[in-house]
Parts: structure tokens; C-alpha cells; sequence
């Protein structure tokens, strides 16, 4: 892998998984979840963020890239705000966008969102928005300037795995920015399942945080990940249709091609 | 747009009854089966609350328990409520308040209420909910919207819990940078609540009803709504209950809604409890809220006691209070040793909350909100 680095704003990366910070019994736990995971960038919720408090914050370590996002943002106007919080709160300039007005479902309102990247990335910052696989939606993000896009692979937090699968796959085949697969991710194989279609890198929180064992479910993830990228580098063998007859793996007649 | 009382009309306590007294073991196993692929019904819910489904109770909790930690994780946010005034012209037979109690009544200037805020805040607390009597001319709505001004810059949020306002207050309030409304509808039994409430602007149940609905067309980012446990048949409370947050949640989808699950407390006067509800059935309350509203935050006061509260928290809880008094004044202006609102149960300090906390597991969380709007 690290010959295969991750180049989003900028920035290289040796790590394709991204980890979150929220849902766990105890932030302290954070640490050894982004050493397990291998991890390098971590999303934070601004709405998390205590200013002059160690808080959340305090529990990151300091080689990490930090993601704050716009948790609690109904409107582009409000997500804009946070950036610029989560900027003079000293973030950085990485946000991730989130624009969501429907608490039930807390699916990414897809206008509001492209609305808040462009005059975010208008104004200097990284902009990863969050969004439904929408083809028009990831355009009219990377047109106004994001620097990778994160389509959903479930709702927010169900741990159902890429249940938008043939979405996200237009999305890798169309649009030539990294797309990070954020929500929905469930299990390590989903998160392989991602990668080994093309996806450049893997957002997973609840999964990790959620489960009995969140430092040995980040290494499993951390792995998965990995493997899901290598395989998708390697490119998979051809897949024979049903009826096509099977194909030896030293033909006999080899010699007559 | 259907209202929500024009909406629960389609629920009358007989069918109410009927269903959840007809509701089999195999019903409630059903339900829980479908909550694997689909969200529920409120026939569903009902089901949950039945009768049936107390011989379950263990089953739905091990489904509340899953739930909560997807969609909540171990993270249980903390607040207090700060009483600013407890002058209060109605009569309600279960309330501390009520106009006829003979009893000290405190009514905090803004300067009072923001130094008795500002000591709050010293202590740690982030989240804030003001509380006042129903006295319009004495609590105003401006005064409110004043005290809201004051304090906003030392707090994430600042919820209210007053008296039902006109759309046209909600909105002020909403300016004045209230983040949160919590309305107690008491029951939703419109004929008990005509008696409950014998004088006062309470009296009006439409009015209360809608308040909610008033408050989301203002603006408002998150409302609360309960019932206050053991007034009516639990059923019938209950279900009333889900179903509201349940029809806000769908009517207002940007609004995030809660529920609260006081159940009656003693306090100054006689009322006499006839639908006591019980510790299972609170349990069952709670886990049934869970699996009908699975995003939906379901708060705990110290109405209960440390040993309950402790273990509704893997049922379903995300929010519970601490540090907690009924009574107005006594953080940082003279206390006057008046009775409260109600006798509270849980006393633990913010500290001892977050201890226990986090020795079952969970995170206490202080700070989670960041108004986008301020």
C-alpha cells in the first residue's frame, strides 16, 4: 500500500479507511481505535466540539487528519457556518458537508449540499460532501469544486453494507475524484466490498463503535480495506457466465494460440 | 395540513383498548420480526405496549438495547432544567404550582435567572432547559426571550419548557435563541384533562395539544413531548404519546424529536394516583418508544431514581438530567425553601452522574449541539 497512496486536496494518504469519533462509551478509546484501524484522517462533529475544552478533541491523536463535519446543519447557509467554526476553532480546512433536514431518516439533502461546497471550496476549504449516489448531485459537487465525494452506502448508522452498490458504482465508472463510501457500512466485508469495486477509501464509525470490540472491529476494518484495495489493483480474474463451461487454468491447447 | 389532534381522532381509547387487549404473544413476536426490515406502525406500537407483550419484555429490550447503539451509540447527553419562576395561575390537581397551594412563590429577575444560569454553567453544564409557572403576565414571553438572550453566549442550547405560546412567540423565542421545546401534554385524554386542569389558561387541551406543532412552523430545531405516567390507563397515555412524536416526526421531518417518561412524583397538595405505572411498564414504555421511533431521543429526569434511570439508559435513554432542583432560586440568589415543583428522586450532582455513567459504559456527552444558526 504505500506505493498506492490517496491524494485528496493535496494531501497524500497511506490509509484508505477513515474512522469516526462519535458513539463511543468513552472517547478515550480513540486512540488505540485509529492505531488499530491505521487510519489517518478522523471525522469530528462540530456540534461535538468544545472550544478551550480537551473534550472529544483531546482524545485525537496529533498525527491524525481531522474531518470536522457539519452534524446539525438543516440549510447550506448553516453548514457554511460550521466550517467556518470548525476553521477558527483550528480544524483546518478539511469539512465534510452535511446537510440534513429530515431527522427520521437523516438522509443528505443533495441541493443544499452542492450549494455549501461551492462556496465553501470557493473559499479555500477541502470540501468532502456527503451524499445519496446521485450522479447529478456528485457533479454538480465536484463542478463547484469538492475535492472527493461520500455517497451513502446505507442510512446513517444502520450497519446494512452497500445497499446502494450499483449507485456508488456509476459514480467510481463517471467522476474522476476519489469517492469515499460513507455510511451504512456494517462489516469488514462490506467495507472490502467497496474498495474491490473501486472506491477510493471507506468512512466507517457506528461499525467500529458500536461493536463488542472497537480496537479489534478497527483492525478488521483497517484490513479489509486494504485487501478490498489490493484486489481492486490486482483486478479480479474474468468471470464466466453460467453455461459458458469452466476454463482450465493450464488449457491444454494453449500451445496452438 | 391534518392536525395533530384531527389525526389522533382515528384513535379513540375504545379501539385503543381493544387493540392492545386483543394483541397476541405471536403479534408481539411478529412485530419484533418485522422490525428487521421495516420500521413500524403504530399498530405495531401498540402492540409493543400490550398486555402480551409484558411476557416479551426481555426480547424487545435486547431490540431496544441493538437499536439504541446504532443509532445513539453509548453516548448519553446530559442538561439540567433551571426553574425561573414558579408563580403560576392555574390548578392542577397533581402540581406543586398550583395557584391554590399556600406556599413562598419566587419569580427571578433576568439578572437573578442569568446568575442562577451562570452558576449553572460554572459547573459544567451545557445544555440548559428554563422552567416557569403559568403566569403570562409574570412570566412573559419577552421575559422569557430576555433570560434566553442573556445566557445563550455560556451555553450550547438552551431548551424551554413554559406554558403553550402563539406561533408568533415561538418564532421570537426561536430568535431570542431558544434550540428546544418541551410541552407535557399531561394526558391526552381530553375528558380527564378537562378535570385535571380545573382553572387556569391550561384548561385549554387544543391549544396545548398543538403547541408543538406552533413551535416547528416557528422554527424550532428539536421538540419534546410527554405524558405525565399514571394520570390515565398507561395504554392509552403511552400510545397517545408515541404517536404524537411519531406524527411530528413525519409532518416536521427537519425537526428532531424526543420523548420524555415522567411518571408521577408526590408533591405539595392530594392527588390521589389510580394508574400508578409500574417499573416493567415503564421498561416496557421504554423499549416500545424505541422500536417504534428508533431515531427518536428519549429523555429520563430525576423523577426516577439513580437505581432506574441507570438501567433504562441500555433500554433506550439518550438523555438524562442531573444536578437537578424543582424549587426557584438557590444556586446563586437567596433560596426561599419553597417545595418545588415536585419531589425528585434522583439527587446525584453532575459529577456523580457522569461517574456512574461512565461506569456502565456510556459516555457522558455535555456539549452536543453547535447552533448553525447563532
Amino acid at each position: 500500500m504505500r506505493d498506492d497512496p490517496l491524494v485528496i486536496g493535496g494531501v497524500t494518504l497511506n490509509s484508505r479507511l477513515f474512522i469516526g469519533t462519535g458513539k463511543y462509551g468513552d472517547d478515550a478509546l480513540i486512540p488505540a481505535v485509529a492505531d488499530a484501524s491505521g487510519a489517518e484522517v478522523i471525522t469530528v462533529a462540530m456540534r461535538r466540539v468544545e472550544p478551550g475544552q480537551k473534550g472529544v478533541m483531546g482524545h485525537i491523536p496529533p498525527h491524525m487528519r481531522l474531518l470536522p463535519n457539519t452534524s446539525g446543519a438543516r440549510t447550506a447557509e448553516e453548514a457554511v457556518r460550521l466550517a467556518h467554526l470548525a476553521r477558527a476553532a483550528g480544524c483546518g480546512d478539511w469539512i465534510k458537508i452535511e446537510v440534513i433536514s429530515d431527522t427520521r431518516h437523516l438522509l443528505p439533502d443533495g441541493y443544499g449540499t452542492a450549494k455549501a461546497t461551492e462556496i465553501l471550496a470557493g473559499e479555500g476549504f477541502t470540501v468532502l460532501p456527503y451524499i445519496n449516489p446521485d450522479l447529478y448531485v456528485a457533479r454538480a459537487c465536484v463542478d463547484a469544486g469538492a475535492a472527493a465525494v461520500m455517497p451513502l452506502g446505507a442510512p446513517i448508522g444502520t450497519n446494512r453494507g452497500l445497499q446502494t452498490r450499483e449507485m456508488i458504482a456509476i459514480l467510481i465508472e463517471e467522476l474522476d475524484i476519489p469517492i469515499v463510501v460513507d455510511a451504512g457500512i456494517g462489516l469488514p466485508s462490506q467495507a472490502c466490498e467497496a474498495m474491490e469495486m473501486g472506491a477510493a477509501a471507506c468512512l466507517v464509525n457506528t461499525a467500529i463503535a458500536s461493536s463488542g470490540e472497537p480496537v479489534r472491529m478497527a483492525r478488521a476494518f483497517g484490513a479489509a480495506v486494504a485487501a478490498g484495495r489490493d484486489a481492486w489493483l490486482a483486478g479480479p480474474g474474468a468471470v464466466k457466465k453460467r453455461g459458458e463451461g469452466a476454463e482450465a487454468s493450464s488449457p491444454l491447447t494453449g500451445f496452438l494460440r | 395540513m391534518e392536525t395533530f389532534q384531527e389525526f389522533l381522532q382515528n384513535w379513540p381509547a375504545g379501539r385503543r383498548s381493544e387493540a392492545a387487549a386483543r394483541a397476541t404473544s405471536a403479534d408481539v413476536t411478529a412485530v419484533l420480526d418485522k422490525l428487521a426490515r421495516h420500521w413500524l406502525s403504530p399498530e405495531d406500537f401498540l402492540v409493543l405496549l400490550s398486555p402480551a407483550a409484558a411476557e416479551h419484555l426481555e426480547a424487545m429490550a435486547q431490540k431496544a438495547h441493538e437499536l439504541t447503539l446504532r443509532y445513539f451509540g453509548r453516548a448519553v447527553s446530559i442538561f439540567t432544567p433551571l426553574y425561573i419562576s414558579d408563580v403560576c395561575t392555574n390548578q392542577c390537581r397533581y402540581c406543586g404550582f398550583n395557584a391554590k397551594n399556600k406556599q413562598p412563590r419566587r419569580h427571578l429577575s433576568v439578572n437573578e435567572a442569568a446568575a442562577e444560569a451562570f452558576a449553572i454553567a460554572d459547573a459544567g453544564f451545557q445544555h440548559i432547559l428554563l422552567l416557569t409557572g403559568d403566569a403570562p403576565k409574570v412570566s412573559s414571553p419577552e421575559y422569557i426571550a430576555d433570560v434566553v438572550r442573556r445566557i445563550k453566549p455560556r451555553f450550547a442550547s438552551v431548551g424551554i419548557e413554559v406554558y403553550s405560546q402563539t406561533e408568533e412567540n415561538y418564532r421570537m423565542l426561536v430568535e431570542a435563541g431558544v434550540d428546544s421545546m418541551t410541552m407535557f401534554q399531561e394526558t391526552y385524554n381530553p375528558e380527564l384533562y378537562a378535570w385535571l386542569h380545573p382553572a387556569g389558561p391550561k384548561r385549554d387541551y387544543a391549544f396545548r395539544l398543538a403547541a408543538p406543532e406552533r413551535a416547528a412552523r416557528a422554527g424550532m430545531r428539536s421538540l419534546g413531548v410527554g405524558a405525565l405516567l399514571g394520570l390515565d390507563a398507561f395504554e392509552q397515555d403511552a400510545f397517545a404519546t408515541g404517536l404524537h412524536a411519531w406524527w411530528l416526526q413525519r409532518h416536521f421531518p427537519g425537526v428532531e424529536v424526543s420523548v420524555s417518561i415522567p411518571r408521577i412524583c408526590p408533591h405539595e397538595g392530594e392527588f390521589e394516583v389510580t394508574h400508578g405505572v409500574t417499573d416493567r411498564e415503564l421498561a416496557q414504555y421504554v423499549t416500545a418508544l424505541r422500536c417504534f421511533l428508533p431515531r427518536a431521543g428519549i429523555t429520563c429526569s430525576s423523577r426516577e431514581s439513580a437505581f432506574m434511570r441507570d438501567h433504562l439508559v441500555p433500554l433506550g435513554v439518550t438523555r438524562v438530567s442531573a444536578g437537578v432542583s424543582t424549587a426557584v432560586g438557590g444556586r446563586a440568589t437567596e433560596d426561599l425553601h419553597n417545595p418545588g415543583q415536585f419531589e425528585i428522586t434522583d439527587h446525584r450532582s453532575l459529577e456523580q452522574m457522569m461517574a456512574d455513567l461512565a461506569a456502565h459504559g456510556y459516555q457522558p456527552v455535555l456539549k452536543d449541539w453547535e447552533d448553525p444558526a447563532a
